[in-house]
């Protein structure tokens, strides 16, 4: 399915480039001294080219949305405008992808000058008109039956840089395929690609420079996981950093005996990058066998840890460990979110996370020095953090069951949050009081299948693409939409949902908070207040973060559901 | 190796395959999450009681092929080759839950319905009062589970708790809600489902409803059963009847 398709391109893309084109040379005016053919070069060049430097200055093209998390701090924050607290209820429904899959729909779309590019799990890349919902092209790519991913045959979205859209896939490949065409530029097995031992990707890739990086999933089948660069043209490997640290490797003496050969640490969701410090910072996941730690004496690193790399050499520059030694599955799989915030009366290059373990955490991102731990559900493993921000643990699972807050799901989970530099708040999914029974059974690694050591009772359970029904008790748990202030830790509001939510979240520059829940429901709050301003049902639940891009300087707002797409701008 | 080292690996390993056959003790919510991969999955060919395929009896732990817990999970996930059990599309953690119901109906004994499947649909439909809420065959009411596959998915022992002891177990598939309108009136029902805004269910008259909660003055989650307990209703004969005849019902013929 390429190859042929650019003289396909309709009339209206062409439209599109130009109005950004004339943007662009407006820019270009106002700053002066900038020759005219200069100018035009420069305009004709962005459209056919997503340099880095457009990537790093995204919020200059607002229109646009170029990296996974809208910027590479992941803020998950649109600074457009035209939809306000007065307006959002005049929104509608403009078009809906419907995916030719029953998967959940967790990819969140690319657009870049009116084009979108999302995935149709699990692995085909798919090219639209985004004013439309036309499809281009797609890209078909059918993984290996081998791939065995833990929880669903899903993908979390594309990268792109030049011409080129890079998509990770379920059994450990890495392709880049022309944004113009559809057609194949390379297809890569990064480390060789073993998806019958359980590596694999589900998620967006993260572009810095002339490098793309991945990170591979397996922590339920006792993989080794690890972090890798690959050179966006040629498709070789520049640089690995293993999530499990090896002999030789610092770290190693966290892992007895031999535990570390099968550690786990997956990499389930995109990083974040500090341009100032060239750190890229990434979540690692669970150790392995998942709940019983016995095989695996020591604090497992960098399980469960945030790890600042060199974005030229991989190279560890910090870690933080929230989840020492863990048995609850407390995957830190969640976007690391970069924000310059006020803490203690000075500037701080902040981190924020809000944590699977259910504890909201600032870092220092410069050094990784822990500024602030505060628990933001009901928590009930630990006895409290430590000046460093270690955790004394309380509670473990047993071969007779132990009753652990928050459940197996976590406080939150792969579920993108927002920041907002309006606002000064953090926006988090939550689930509220969850729990689940861990319980603890011997277990033996065997390359491909489960390793994970019995599984936790859970009232609540895993999403599926379809509707689901809720008849839960209130004392089970519920979700909600949280907004904490990071100066502090102090929670400013809370928008509670019946059933609990597997949704990311969006901020605006109008104050808006965009989210979702397993309900079915779109919903835009105050965010200021956490009032709800405006709903829509879309059906089923939502498993994938909303994003925000304009056309012709009409805003609109995306959201997956179930298996289809829908975006919503104002009536006309 | 010396003998005596030999001897030693020998116990060792015998000690450790006793350990696992000790491995019994399975949690309440274990087997309830196993009961229902059974109910929907191993039925068909094994019943509820378990006793449905030759030679092999689930209430009397009698396996044919199995012993150990670990036999039990293997034969679940890849079946038996050759023979109609088929490879079950199940996780370890699924299948261990199998295990465990497996285990804890063994644990029950074999409770073979004893009653009159006769008299006790006389009961059913007489001094039970049974038809006033639950159907079978589409005869009865909607309000209450239908249980004209009852004998199909539940077993006799489970069937009698919930006659004496309604309230010990609630599935979340048959809670009731309760709710106040805002000008008073009050609407119980089946809850069917919720969100946010709304509460979905069926309600006395058997309409499917829909309630705005912002149309509510208060609404509730009941945790007991709308049933009564029938331990002092009938006489020990008459439940045992009743029993028997609920556990007869395997669906339209």
């Amino acid at each position: 399915m390429s190859g042929s398709k650019r003289s396909d391109m309709p009339a209206r893309t062409r439209k599109h480039e130009g109005a950004t084109g004339r943007k662009v040379l407006l820019m270009g005016c106002v700053r002066g001294g900038v020759g005219l053919a200069m100018v035009l070069a420069v305009a004709v060049g962005l459209h056919a080219q997503v340099s880095f430097d457009r990537i790093l200055r995204g919020s200059t093209e607002p229109q646009n949305w170029l990296t996974h998390s809208g910027d590479v701090k992941s803020q998950r924050y649109s600074p457009l405008t035209e939809i306000t607290a007065a307006n959002v209820r005049n929104l509608e429904l403009r078009w809906v992808f419907q995916a030719q899959s029953l998967e959940k729909f967790e990819a969140t779309p690319l657009v870049v000058d009116g084009i979108m590019y999302t995935v149709q799990a699990p692995n085909d890349l798919v090219a639209l008109d985004a004013a439309t919902g036309r499809v281009f092209w797609t890209y078909p790519y059918s993984p290996s039956t081998q791939a065995r991913p833990c929880c669903g045959r899903v993908n979390r979205g594309v990268a792109i840089l030049g011409n080129t859209v890079f998509m990770g896939t379920l059994d450990g490949h890495l392709l880049a395929v022309d944004a113009k065409t559809g057609g194949l530029v390379w297809n890569v097995p990064v480390g060789g690609a073993r998806p019958e031992a359980g590596y694999g990707f589900t998620l967006a890739p993260l572009v810095v420079k002339d490098k793309v990086i991945v990170g591979s999933v397996g922590g339920e089948f006792g993989i080794r996981g690890f972090i890798a660069a690959i050179d966006a043209r040629t498709g070789k490997e520049a640089w690995r950093f293993n999530t499990i640290a090896g002999p030789g490797e610092r770290g190693n003496e966290t892992w007895s005996g031999n535990s570390w050969q099968t550690g786990g640490g997956s990499i389930w969701v995109t990083g974040s990058y500090d341009p100032d410090l060239n750190l890229t910072y990434w979540g690692v996941g669970n150790p392995g066998p998942d709940w019983n730690g016995d095989r695996r004496a020591g604090d497992n690193l960098y399980s469960e840890s945030v790890v600042a790399l060199d974005a030229d050499t991989g190279q560890l520059k910090w870690h933080f460990q929230f989840t020492p030694h863990d048995e609850f599955d407390y995957d830190s799989t969640q976007i690391p979110v970069l924000a310059d915030i006020q803490f203690e009366g000075r500037p701080r290059k902040a981190m924020l996370w809000a944590n699977r373990n259910g504890m909201l955490y600032v870092l220092d991102r410069t050094t990784g020095q822990f500024l602030l731990g505060k628990p933001f559900v009901k928590v009930n493993w630990h006895g409290g953090l430590d000046g460093k921000g270690r955790p004394t643990k309380v509670l473990a699972p047993t071969a007779e069951g132990t009753l652990i807050y928050p459940g197996n799901q976590g406080g939150t989970n792969w579920y993108s949050p927002s920041y907002s530099p309006r606002t000064g708040l953090f926006y988090i999914p939550s689930w509220m009081d969850t729990f689940s029974t861990y319980i603890k059974r011997p277990v033996e690694f065997t390359e491909g299948q489960r390793f994970t050591g019995a599984a936790p009772l859970m009232p609540i359970r895993m999403v599926q693409a379809g509707a689901m029904l809720n008849r839960r008790l209130p004392e089970e748990g519920y979700g909600a939409v949280q907004a904490f202030d990071p100066k502090t830790g102090e929670k400013k509001w809370e928008y509670k949902m019946t059933d609990v939510t597997d949704s990311g979240v969006l901020s605006t520059a109008s104050d808006l908070v965009f989210s979702g829940g397993r309900e079915g429901y779109f919903f835009a709050l105050d965010a200021a207040t956490g009032a709800l301003l405006w709903r829509a049902s879309v059906g089923a639940p939502v498993s994938a973060g909303p994003m925000s891009f304009a056309i012709g300087g009409r805003q609109h707002v995306a959201i997956t559901a179930g298996s289809s797409l829908f975006v919503y701008a104002l009536r006309q | 190796m010396n003998a005596r080292i030999g001897v030693l690996a020998l116990l060792t390993v015998l000690a450790s395959g006793a350990l696992l056959a000790q491995q019994g003790k399975y949690l309440p919510g274990e087997i309830e999450g196993g009961g229902r991969l059974y109910q929907a999955n191993c039925t068909g060919c094994h019943g509820p009681e378990g006793d449905g395929v030759a030679a092999v009896n689930f209430s009397n732990g009698r396996f044919r092929r199995a012993s150990s817990d670990e036999d039990l999970l293997r034969i679940i996930i890849t079946g038996i080759p050759g023979t109609p059990m088929p490879p079950g599309n199940f996780s370890g953690s699924q299948a261990s839950t199998i295990v465990a119901y497996l285990r804890s109906m063994a644990a029950g004994g074999g409770a073979n319905a004893s009653g009159d499947a006769a008299r006790g649909r006389l009961i059913f439909e007489g001094k039970g009062q049974c038809q006033s809420c639950h159907a079978v065959a589409g005869v009865g009411s909607r309000l209450a589970p239908g249980l004209t596959e009852i004998g199909a998915f539940r077993r006799v022992v489970e069937i009698r708790t919930s006659l004496i002891e309604p309230d010990a177990e609630i599935r979340p598939e048959n809670r009731t809600v309760r709710a106040v309108t805002r000008d008073g009136a009050t609407i119980t029902g089946r809850l069917l489902n919720q969100d946010t805004f709304t509460l979905q269910l069926l309600d006395a008259q058997e309409q499917l409803r829909l309630l705005e909660k912002s149309n509510l003055r208060e609404f509730s989650l009941l945790k007991t059963s709308p049933m009564p307990s029938y331990r002092d209703k009938l006489s020990a004969p008459e439940l045992a009847d009743l029993v028997g005849y609920l556990a007869s019902l395997r669906g339209r013929p």
